[in-house]
C-alpha cells in the first residue's frame, strides 16, 4: 500500500501537558518536532485538572522538597520508586516557577508569591503538620497550565498535526522504534510519520469505567500502542478512585475543596473521616478517603434516598473563598446537579480518575524493558511520559497535585534526553519492509462491512464489567468473574463491524479504535489485579487486606500475552537515605 | 424529544440536509451531548461531531443550538423545548455533519501572539505580581477557545480572514491586561488599522453566547482606550 510519508527529529504523541512541555523543550532547541494529536490540543485532558501542581515553595507554610519526597513515597504505599521521586520533588520548584515566566496566570498571595493550598496527603517535616504545598490557578489550574504551554509552542514553532489519531508504533527487526502510523481524521487517509525518537504523551485510561472523571477521548491509546510492540505494561492494577465526584454524574470536584477547608458528611452528620484518619482527616490520601466513604455507604450510613452518596460541605467556607477559590467546580456543581455550594453540600461518590500504571520508563523518559536479573534496558527511540507513562513516581496512590508536577518534570526530562539523543543520531534508520504492517493491518480490520457487534454495547459492558469487578474494593472471586467477562468481550469484539464505511471524520472508526485499546488494558487491569494478593494503595483486596513487603513490594509487569511478571522496586534515591516502608497511617 | 439535525458528508454525494431523530427517556439533567451521544449509539452511527471533556472546560462541542451558539455538554435539555434544531457552528466551512473547519479561528488567535512576552532577564523566582493585578486577568485567562463567540460575530462572519474576532482579542487583551507583560506597544501596534480591532461594532453576540460568562466586547473595548492613551 502506497502511504503519505512525513520525516521530523522527533514525534510528540499526544498534546496534554507532558506532550506539550515535551516539545516546547524541544521546539526551543531547534529540534524538529511534530506533535500528532486526536483532539486540538487545548482540547487535551490537562484542561480539566483543577486543584494544582505541588512544589515546595514554601510560599504559605514552611517546606522543603525533601518532606514533598516522604509524602510521595508514603502515598505511593511505598510502590514509587525513591531515585524517581526525588528527581521529581527536587525540580519540583524551579519548575514552577519556569511555567510561572511561561504566563500561567497562578493566584496570588498579599506579597505576590505564588498561592498555594493545602491538600490531601502533605506534611511538614516528614509526617508532621499539615503543608500547603499546591500551586494553584483558582481551581483551573490545569486549564491554565495546558494553554500556556500551547501558547509556548506556538511560539517556538511547534509543528501541530491536530486531528490526527496514532494508529501503531513503527519498529524495526533491531528493535528501534521509528516513528508511527497515524489517520488523518478529517480524510481518513494513513500518514507515515518518521521520526528518531517517539514519545508517547497519550494520557490515561478512565474510559475502561463507567462512571469516572476523565474526558471521553481517554481511552489509553498509547498504553496499548506500547503493549502492541511487545513492551509490558508495569503496576496496571493501581487505578486511582478519586474521592469526590459528583455523586451519580462522574465530573470532579477538587481535592482542593477540602484543603480551602470543605469536609465529608454521612447521613448522621457526622464528619466521618475522623475515624478513619484521626489526623490528616479529610485531608488523608485518595485512596484512604475512597475506602472511607465506600464503607459508609456500604455500611448504611450514606445519604440520599439511596443511601448512595455522601455530602461534601462547603457552606462554612463563605461566598467569597468559593467565588475565589473554588469557581469552577461551583460552576460544575450548579450546572450537573443544580446544586450550589454555597448554600447547600454536593453529593459525592468515589470515582475512576487516573492510570497510576503504565508504560514502564526510567526518570529520563526511556521506555524500559527488564533484560534479566534486575537489570533494565531502554527501547532505543521510544519515550513516555505522563500518566500513560508509569516512571514510578505515584506508586500505588498519587498524591492530588503530583500529576501536573509529574507531566512537566518529566516531559522536560524526556525533552532534554532526546536532544542529547539526537545529537548522537543524525539520521533516520532505513525503514524496512514490513514494519508498518501492523498498523495497516489494523486499518484494514474495520475495513470489513456487514452485520455484527455494535462498539458502543461492547464499551458500555466492558465499562460496566471494569466497574462491578475491578472497583474500590477487590476480590478473587470478582477479579477472576472480571478477566472471564473482559475476554470473552475481546472475542466478540472481533465480530464488530462498522456499518458506516465513509473516510472523512468518521468518528465511528476512531471510536473503534479506541475501544481495542480500552478492551487491551482492560484486560491487562483485571490479570493484574488478580494476581496481586495483598491490600496496597488503591488496590484493596477484601480478601488480603494487608499490605505484604516481604512477597508483594514489586512492580507488576503484564505481557500481551497475558504473563504477569514482576521487577523490584527501586528503593535507593539519588543523594539521600532511602524511607523504608511502614505502617502507612493518616 | 424530536431532534433536527444538520447532516452532511462528502463521500456520500448527497447535499446538505436536516434529519430528523425521535428519542425519548431521558433523565431529569441530562444535557444536549447526552442526546448526541445517544443519537448516535441507538439511531445513527455516521452522525459525527467532535466532544471531549462533557463538562464545559474543553470547548469541543460548540455548536448551534435551535439558533444560538453553545456547548453541547453543559446546555440542558429540559431548555430546549419540545423540538431541536442543531446545526454546526455558523460561517465556518463544514467538514461533516457538525463538524466544521476552525482553521481560520485558530490562525486569528495565532495571530494575536498570544503568549506571555517578557524583555528583562528572567528572576529565579516567579514575577510578583498583587491579588488585584492578577485580578485584572479573571475574565479573560478563562477562554476555552470553543469559537462560540466569533462564529456569532457578523464582523467574523463578514471578514473572517482580516478582523481577529472576539476570542482572538479576548486574548489580546489577557495579555495587555497582564501585568507582567512587556509587549504593549506591539501588541496595539498589530491591532492598528481598519480591520484587526476595529471591525468590532459592538454587536455583543459574543457577550451574549459565550458559555463560560466572559465578555469580549468589553475586552475589546479595553484595547481601544488603552490604544487611544497611548496615542496622546
Amino acid at each position: 500500500m502506497k502511504i503519505a510519508r512525513r520525516k521530523f527529529d522527533t514525534l510528540v504523541i499526544g498534546a496534554g501537558g507532558g506532550g506539550l512541555r515535551s516539545a516546547m523543550q524541544l521546539a526551543q532547541a531547534d529540534a524538529n518536532v511534530a506533535v500528532v494529536s486526536k483532539v486540538f490540543p487545548t482540547r487535551s485532558h490537562t484542561v480539566a485538572a483543577q486543584g494544582g501542581m505541588n512544589a515546595a515553595l514554601a510560599n504559605v507554610l514552611p517546606d522543603n522538597w525533601h518532606w514533598h519526597m516522604y509524602d510521595t513515597v508514603k502515598g505511593s504505599d511505598y510502590l514509587g520508586d525513591q531515585d524517581a521521586i526525588e528527581y521529581m520533588c527536587r525540580a519540583a520548584s524551579h519548575l514552577v516557577v519556569e511555567l510561572e515566566h511561561a504566563g500561567v496566570p497562578f493566584s496570588r498571595l498579599d506579597n505576590g508569591r505564588i498561592y498555594q493550598r493545602p491538600f490531601g496527603g502533605q506534611s511538614q517535616d516528614f509526617g508532621g503538620a499539615q503543608a500547603a504545598r499546591t500551586c494553584a490557578a483558582a481551581d483551573r489550574t490545569g486549564h491554565a497550565i495546558l494553554h500556556s504551554l500551547y501558547q509556548q509552542n506556538i511560539r517556538a514553532k511547534t509543528h501541530f498535526f491536530d486531528e490526527y489519531f496514532a494508529i501503531d508504533l513503527v519498529k524495526d527487526s533491531d528493535g528501534y522504534i521509528l516513528g508511527a502510523v497515524a489517520l488523518e481524521i478529517e480524510t481518513g487517509e494513513p500518514l507515515l510519520i518518521e521520526a528518531k525518537t517517539t514519545l508517547l504523551a497519550t494520557g490515561g485510561a478512565g474510559q475502561l469505567f463507567r462512571t469516572n472523571t476523565n474526558a471521553h477521548i481517554n481511552t489509553g491509546d498509547g498504553i496499548a500502542m506500547a503493549l502492541r510492540a511487545g513492551i509490558p505494561l508495569q503496576d496496571m492494577e493501581f487505578f486511582q478512585f478519586h474521592p469526590t465526584g459528583i455523586a451519580g454524574k462522574g465530573m470532579l470536584i477538587t481535592e482542593g475543596a477540602r484543603g480551602e477547608g470543605g469536609y465529608l458528611v454521612n447521613r448522621d452528620g457526622e464528619r466521618f473521616m475522623e475515624r478513619y484518619a484521626p489526623h490528616a482527616k479529610d485531608l488523608a490520601s485518595r485512596d484512604v478517603v475512597s475506602r472511607a466513604i465506600a464503607i459508609e455507604v456500604r455500611e448504611g450510613r450514606g445519604c440520599g434516598p439511596n443511601g448512595d452518596y455522601v455530602l461534601l460541605k462547603l457552606e462554612h467556607l463563605g461566598a467569597d473563598v468559593i467565588r475565589k477559590r473554588l469557581p469552577g467546580i461551583r460552576d460544575m456543581a450548579m450546572t450537573f446537579i443544580g446544586v450550589d455550594p454555597i448554600a447547600e453540600p454536593i453529593p459525592v461518590f468515589p470515582t475512576a480518575h487516573y492510570t497510576m500504571g503504565g508504560i514502564p520508563t526510567n526518570r529520563y523518559g526511556q521506555v524500559v524493558v527488564p533484560l534479566g536479573e534486575g537489570a533494565e534496558e531502554p527501547i532505543p527511540g521510544l519515550y513516555a511520559v505522563g500518566e500513560c507513562a508509569c516512571v514510578s513516581v505515584h506508586g500505588a496512590n498519587r498524591l492530588g497535585g503530583n500529576s501536573l508536577l509529574d507531566i512537566v518534570v518529566f516531559g522536560r526530562a524526556a525533552g532534554n534526553h532526546i536532544i542529547e539523543h539526537l545529537a548522537e543520531h543524525r539520521y533516520h534508520r532505513p525503514l524496512d519492509e514490513g514494519s508498518i504492517d501492523q498498523a495497516l493491518a489494523r486499518l484494514a480490520r474495520w475495513e470489513q462491512g456487514g452485520d455484527g457487534e455494535s462498539v458502543d454495547e461492547l464499551r458500555c459492558e466492558l465499562q460496566r464489567a471494569m466497574e462491578e469487578d475491578c472497583g474500590v474494593f477487590r476480590t478473587e472471586e470478582t477479579l477472576a468473574q472480571g478477566v472471564v467477562r473482559v475476554e470473552a468481550l475481546i472475542e466478540r469484539l472481533q465480530n464488530a463491524r462498522l456499518k458506516d464505511q465513509s473516510k472523512v471524520f468518521n468518528t465511528a472508526r476512531i471510536e473503534a479504535f479506541e475501544l481495542e485499546n480500552l478492551m487491551a488494558l482492560g484486560l491487562a487491569t483485571v490479570k493484574s489485579a488478580l494476581a496481586r494478593k495483598e491490600s496496597r494503595g488503591a488496590h484493596s483486596r477484601v480478601d488480603y487486606p494487608h499490605r505484604d513487603d516481604e512477597r508483594w513490594m514489586k512492580h507488576s509487569l503484564y505481557y500481551e500475552d497475558g504473563r504477569v511478571e514482576y521487577k523490584p522496586v527501586r528503593t535507593k534515591p539519588l543523594t539521600v537515605d532511602t524511607f523504608p516502608p511502614k505502617a502507612r497511617v493518616y | 424529544m424530536r431532534f433536527l439535525i444538520y447532516r452532511y458528508n462528502p463521500d456520500d454525494g448527497q447535499p446538505p440536509r436536516m434529519q430528523a431523530y425521535e428519542l425519548d427517556g431521558f433523565e431529569n439533567g441530562d444535557k444536549l451531548l447526552d442526546a448526541l451521544l445517544r443519537i448516535k449509539a441507538e439511531l445513527d452511527p455516521s452522525l459525527s461531531f467532535r466532544r471531549s471533556c462533557g463538562e464545559g472546560v474543553c470547548g469541543s462541542d460548540a455548536l448551534n443550538i435551535n439558533g444560538r451558539n453553545g456547548l453541547a455538554c453543559i446546555t440542558p435539555l429540559a431548555d430546549l423545548g419540545d423540538t431541536v434544531e442543531i446545526r454546526p457552528l455558523p460561517g465556518r466551512p463544514v467538514i461533516r455533519d457538525l463538524v466544521v473547519d476552525m482553521e481560520q479561528f485558530y490562525h486569528q488567535y495565532r495571530a494575536v501572539k498570544p503568549w506571555l512576552t517578557v524583555h528583562d532577564p528572567e528572576p529565579e523566582t516567579e514575577y510578583l505580581q498583587t491579588p488585584q493585578q492578577r485580578d485584572q486577568l479573571d475574565g479573560l485567562y478563562e477562554c476555552i477557545l470553543c469559537g462560540c463567540c466569533s462564529t456569532a460575530c457578523p464582523s467574523f462572519w463578514w471578514n473572517p480572514d482580516k478582523f481577529r474576532g472576539p476570542a482572538a482579542l479576548l486574548q489580546a487583551w489577557r495579555f495587555l491586561a497582564d501585568s507582567r507583560d512587556q509587549a504593549t506597544g506591539d501588541r496595539l501596534a498589530e491591532l492598528e488599522g481598519p480591520y484587526h480591532l476595529f471591525r468590532c461594532h459592538t454587536i455583543m453576540n459574543c457577550a451574549d453566547v459565550c458559555p463560560k460568562g466572559l465578555n469580549p466586547t468589553k475586552a475589546i473595548g479595553n484595547i481601544k482606550k488603552l490604544m487611544l492613551k497611548h496615542h496622546v
